[in-house]
């Protein structure tokens, strides 16, 4: 399929979810979709859970942390007992702590950075009930959030913002796995496997080479993979691989599932606002900063590898090749590429690594923006939402009002939240890389010198610190110092994010509403879009420029420009 | 004739406020001083941004006695003019409402008062040894020791003092003209006054403490807006500081100074520096506008307003009903109607009185004001409801149409019918018609107008695209309300206002969320002027009414509710408008210091160089010479604010966009190859 074609079929298969997907949503949150009310029911029980009360955002963000600490601490011991339980017919050892903790906080915070190859670590019963499990409740975790966030704008002076164990509950039964099983059932159908019968031994008598194919249940991990912008893939080379990726179509709607979630949720932000075109003017900046970085991408793959035409092949027709699947190439690869990274999915049907430096710099800023455009499941939106909060507060000032936003005051405790929200990330990613390279275990990461193995290290926190997970390659990532500073980055961006988030929804919550006038600011015009896009651009610019300049700048720029 | 009469403009420069030329002279020299002594870091310390500037200084200074050379000191010498420039910012600001408070200062010292002691005798005592409820006698020429009520007297006060209005006032006794303040001077009659404010808290000390800014807090707005600029200050730290192992790593290690170069261009100094001095500005150009208010949070809290409710008498139409039309019934001649009508008026004192004089002698040269010999004035009384003239035995009368229409027929006159019609039609178009009868004839119908002040519709026009509801308020019939409303352009209206459905009205605006600000006078305004978010009192009010609001307007000009409304907005545009100019600076500083720092490792990043600056350290230096020179350039701008028209908000936003964000941009791309262009002349690198 032409990447332009591509296009337009994804861009149809997003508005159709944007509004299908979207109100459907919307559904589930307000408690309007109640068909497996047969299965909520005994899991509320089980958790003791009054189903009429809501919570406080402290009590909603100190639910989410418990809950996130047994299903932590449930996945870590997996990991590290590995050996001894079932569904192992490899007989796979036991995970080592600092790898164990590491893939546990990965796949807890939605991350899915691996510093392992599935295939020959992990145990189907690893892979299934501790990594697989993670996918659907992380997932389902931010996106309950998300709509903790949206209630404290949508609020009119109801302090509560909704009942922690009944929106996981219910994201999960309704949203997550009957759409990820649908998904699954078409990877299947198109050639992926799902088996626990253990890898497929093959020897070929003709040449006397012995071949062990691996197996395992693939196809339902990596519908959630997607569908949850989790990126975690079953074996190592990830959606590159035929048998997580066997087709075009595969390939298609892992993209279309990537994106379908984060942008639905602008549709349910706007009808839970109770205004539409404010959830399309989130879209819209979401879009337009999307649409900017797959031009980019493409642009970059599709000229001549640097490198390669140094070695004096000039001609390179198809783009840069190197590191791509010959069934997807350089512009699909690319589409994947900024889809996966700016989702904080991190999943990847080429090899980053082997990216052209400019193709490189639009994955690493694709993701040092924020991951808001669209930004993982939940996760992207409550972010934007905070850049939101400190655009409408600059902009607010300059038309002599105290600023608001959808009829909230943005005063003294929002901008401080929002300005946590959005630091926590850089601040992180920057402090763990210099720590990186001023340290000897650090130094000792990156495969290539030079401005290329900065890259490699500032990546690998940018994708962990910014919950995406994607592997730039190069950097051995399977050291106790990058799996512990690693983890530390995932923990940090994750609910360095989230908590600011529920605490500025339950401050916005019991706030009045000031009704819109000629001289209210209009978050829902395209002067809005462009002052938040400015706010994100030179926020993430401003933050990452140096560093950025002494890695994928400098590197390209030294091929002779920068175009 | 025009019905419309020009309004006063606001006045400025009077009184409190001394109109001072941006940089006054005494000010800037005191300033100067000033800005040196604010550099102790107990003071620093308020304000992040600049404090991380002053830390940086120092760890500058300490590397430049370290290992000394020409661009570490020069660096360090221009980093501490920024912090200088900064203290200087808002040095100049204080001084400007210091110089106005020392005028004050001059007016309180050396009074003395004759204060009545219990037992009936008087004792000269110094005005600040008066005591709350202390009885005082002031005559003719005496300066009135401190606030108080009278008690006794009437008497023409001279109030100029205080708000540089030279006509006297009448001060007397009970009602709502009773308060009288400290300072003033009494100019005919005696008056005794009980003393209502303590040592020190007299509204004289409030106005001194208030425009010297002495206990300044910090607003609502201005706190949220410097936890913004810490957020920008902090997130720029790491940045700086992790550049220092990125740089070693990549075999281009960075200098200190450098690095403390770069943190100080890339936090928001510029707006840090001149937050303070905007604010304080703010309250200034209030004071400059003969207006107090009592807080800064009161000052932002008018740029938010909603809902301007505004009395119609004195803010909407001219104090007083004029005549506007004589209307005969058949059978009488204009002329006739207007001849008796001014006749019953001539010896009516009343504007109303007066302006029918006027209309009759402007329409017909009715010959000069006197009276008819042998003619006796008959007043107005309640009762009869009537005034008018007796000239021997001709009886002319004008009033209400019940009253005269009763009148006639009990001198045994008959009423034609047309009068009810002519009546209505005047009562329905809002005006109020006073029927003229001379006998047992009725002649006609004269037409009192409210005179609605001129350039108002055009006021509320512009309240209205900046999204403010305007309300009148009226003691009129929702008729005569409804009519004056629609010619004033105003929004909604209040007919037959009582204090309490005020205050009814105030609550449901506040209820939908909504911001109020109002004007009053007297003491039944109190418990509104307090319930309402911005209560502007006038100084001719009772003290009640000022207690009750939190702002005072010494010009007593109710209009001037939105000049306030204007200045609140002002000052969050300048703060928005000032931190979006800083935060776009930064590209450019970017892009002047990044190539500068690493181009000696990687040759191919003067690519980035694309204002083609001489060298590295002269891009470095030039950028850090830029941001404080920015400060100084943009005081002027800070202390007079950024100029602000009545517009929509889309338009407000789009046009400082465009002017401080767009603008922010460019302008130090130009500004600093100008000053690096300047460095290589001089042979500075």
């Amino acid at each position: 399929m032409s990447l332009a074609l591509t296009l337009v079929a994804l861009l149809i298969g997003l508005a159709i979810c944007w509004r299908f997907l979207g109100s459907y949503m919307t559904a589930v949150f307000e408690g309007r979709v109640r068909f497996l009310n047969s299965v909520e029911r005994p899991i509320y029980r089980f958790l003791r859970v009054d189903v009429e009360s809501e919570q406080s955002w402290q009590r909603y963000a100190t639910s989410m942390i418990v809950f996130s600490g047994v299903i932590l601490t449930v996945t870590y011991t997996i990991l590290v007992l590995q050996g001894h339980l079932p569904l192992n017919p490899q007989h796979l050892a036991s995970v080592n702590p600092a790898l164990a903790f590491n893939t546990s906080v990965s796949f807890l915070t939605n991350t899915n950075w691996q510093n392992y190859a599935g295939e020959t670590t992990m145990s189907y019963f690893s892979q299934v009930m501790g990594l697989e499990f993670q996918q659907f409740v992380s997932a389902g975790v931010g996106l309950v959030v998300a709509i903790a966030v949206i209630r404290g704008f949508a609020n009119r002076g109801k302090p509560t913002i909704g009942n922690f164990w009944l929106d996981l509950t219910r994201a999960v039964i309704y949203i997550l796995i009957p759409f990820s099983f649908v998904l699954g059932v078409i990877f299947v159908a198109q050639g992926s496997i799902d088996s626990f019968a253990g890898a497929i031994h093959v020897h070929n008598s003709l040449n006397g080479v012995h071949q062990t194919l691996a197996s395992g249940p693939v196809a339902f991990m990596e519908s959630i993979k997607q569908f949850g912008t989790n990126g975690g893939g079953f074996l190592n080379a990830n959606s590159a691989h035929p048998l997580e990726n066997p087709t075009g179509l595969t390939n298609f709607l892992s993209i279309l599932a990537i994106l379908a979630i984060p942008v639905s949720l602008t549709y349910v932000f706007g009808k839970m606002v109770g205004a539409l075109r404010q959830g399309v003017a989130v879209l819209a900046a979401m879009a337009l900063l999307f649409g900017a970085w797959v031009g980019l991408a493409t642009f970059a793959e599709s000229q001549a590898n640097p490198a390669v035409a140094h070695a004096g092949i000039t001609s390179q027709p198809a783009g840069n090749m190197e590191g791509k699947e010959v069934r997807f190439g350089p512009p699909l690869s690319a589409l994947f590429g900024v889809s996966s990274t700016m989702t904080s999915t991190g999943s990847a049907d080429a090899s980053y690594d082997s990216f052209t430096p400019l193709g490189g710099f639009a994955l690493m800023t694709g993701m040092m923006l924020g991951e808001v455009s669209p930004g993982g499941v939940g996760s992207g939106l409550y972010t934007i939402l905070l850049f939101a909060i400190i655009a409408v507060f600059i902009g607010g000032l300059m038309i002599g009002r105290t600023p608001e936003y959808l009829g909230k005051k943005i005063q003294a405790r929002e901008v401080k939240l929002a300005g946590i929200g959005v630091l926590v990330m850089p601040i992180t990613v920057l402090i763990l890389t210099a720590i990186a390279v001023a340290t000897t275990a650090g130094r000792a990461g990156p495969l290539n010198a030079g401005p290329h193995g900065f890259s490699e290290v500032l990546y690998a926190y940018t994708s962990q610190g910014n919950n995406n997970g994607s592997a730039f390659g190069g950097l051995t990532g399977n050291t106790p110092f990058y799996n512990v500073t690693g983890a530390i980055a995932m923990l940090l961006g994750r609910f360095g994010v989230i908590i600011p988030a529920l605490a500025l929804s339950g401050s916005l919550a019991h706030k009045k509403v000031v009704p819109a006038g000629l001289g209210s600011f209009r978050t829902d015009n395209t002067m809005f879009v462009g002052l938040l896009l400015g706010v994100i651009v030179i926020v993430g610019g401003l933050t990452f420029f140096p560093a950025l300049a002494l890695g994928p700048i400098v590197e390209q720029l030294s091929h002779g420009r920068f175009w | 004739m025009t019905t419309t009469i020009e309004t006063q403009p606001v006045r400025e420069g009077h009184g409190v406020a001394q109109r001072r030329s941006l940089f006054d002279r005494a000010v800037l020299r005191h300033a100067l001083g000033d800005s040196i002594r604010k550099l102790d870091p107990r003071v620093q310390v308020r304000n992040p941004v600049m404090f991380v500037v002053f830390v940086g200084t120092i760890v500058c200074i300490a590397y430049s006695v370290r290992t000394p050379s020409v661009f570490v000191i020069s660096i360090t010498v221009w980093l501490a003019l920024t912090v200088l420039f900064a203290n200087f910012a808002e040095a100049v600001a204080e001084g400007r409402g210091k110089a106005q408070a020392d005028t004050l200062r001059k007016m309180r010292s050396e009074t003395s008062a004759r204060r009545i002691d219990r037992d009936g005798s008087e004792a000269v005592v110094p005005a600040n040894e008066l005591r709350k409820g202390d009885l005082v006698v002031c005559e003719a020429g005496d300066v009135i020791p401190s606030d108080g009520e009278i008690v006794e007297g009437v008497a023409s006060v001279d109030e100029s003092a205080i708000t540089g209005e030279s006509a006297p006032v009448i001060r007397e006794s009970g009602g709502d003209r009773s308060a009288v303040t400290g300072g003033t001077k009494v100019l005919s009659d005696r008056i005794v006054v009980r003393i209502t404010a303590e040592r020190g808290q007299t509204f004289l000390d409030r106005m001194i403490g208030l425009v010297e800014g002495a206990n300044r807090q910090k607003t609502p707005n201005e706190i949220a807006l410097t936890i913004l600029l810490a957020v920008l200050t902090i997130v720029f730290l790491p940045v700086v500081v992790a550049l220092a192992p990125f740089g070693t790593y990549a075999g281009a290690p960075v200098k200190v100074v450098v690095l403390v170069a770069l943190l100080v261009c890339l936090i928001p100094t510029t707006i840090g520096a001149l937050l303070s001095a905007i604010g304080i500005a703010g309250m200034d150009r209030l004071v400059q506008r003969n207006v107090l208010a009592m807080s800064g949070r009161a000052v932002e809290a008018a740029g938010d307003v909603q809902t301007l409710l505004l009395d119609k008498t004195g803010t909407i139409t001219l104090g007083n009903r004029m005549a506007s039309r004589f209307v005969q019934l058949s059978g009488h001649t204009e002329a006739e109607l207007a001849s008796a009508s001014r006749l019953a008026s001539l010896a009516d004192e009343t504007p109303e009185g007066r302006s029918i004089v006027i209309l009759a002698n402007e329409l017909f040269d009715l010959g000069a004001e006197e009276l008819p010999p042998g003619s006796e004035f008959i007043s107005f009384t309640a009762t009869t409801r009537m005034s008018g003239l007796d000239i021997d035995s001709r009886m002319i009368r004008k009033g209400a149409a019940d009253s005269v229409r009763h009148w006639v027929e009990t001198m045994g006159g008959s009423v034609p019918l047309e009068l009810d019609e002519v009546v209505n039609q005047i009562a329905r178009a809002g005006a109020t018609p006073l029927v003229v009868a001379d006998g047992g004839q009725i002649l006609g119908v004269i037409e009192l107008k409210d005179i609605v002040k001129s350039g108002i519709r055009e006021r509320f026009a512009d309240m209205r695209a900046m999204g403010i509801r305007t309300v009148m308020i009226t003691g009129d019939n929702p008729l005569t309300a409804s009519a004056i409303a629609q010619e004033a352009g105003v929004d909604d209206f209040l007919a037959e206002a009582t204090p309490e459905t005020k205050m009814a009205l105030i609550r449901q605006e506040q209820e939908g969320g909504k911001l109020v600000a109002m004007t009053g006078d007297g003491t039944n305004d109190a418990p509104a002027l307090a319930q309402a978010d911005v209560g502007v009192a006038m100084n001719t009010g009772t003290n009640a009414a000022k207690e009750a609001g939190n702002m005072v307007d010494l010009d007593s000009n109710p209009t001037k509710l939105i000049d306030i409304v204007e200045i609140g907005k002002q000052l969050l545009i300048t703060r928005g408008s000032l931190t979006t100019f800083s935060i776009a600076n930064d590209v450019a500083k970017y892009f002047a210091i990044i190539p500068a720092l690493f181009v000696v490792t990687f040759p191919a990043l003067n690519t980035l160089n694309v204002m083609h600056l001489h060298n590295a350290n002269s891009a470095i230096l030039s950028a850090v010479i830029f941001n404080a020179l920015v400060i100084i350039a943009l005081i002027p701008l800070a202390l007079r604010g950024v100029k602000f028209r009545p517009s929509s908000a889309a338009e407000m936003l789009r046009r400082n966009i465009l002017i401080y964000g767009i603008g922010g941009i460019i302008a130090p791309f130009i500004g600093i190859k100008v000053i690096d262009l300047i460095l290589t002349a001089t042979g500075a690198n």
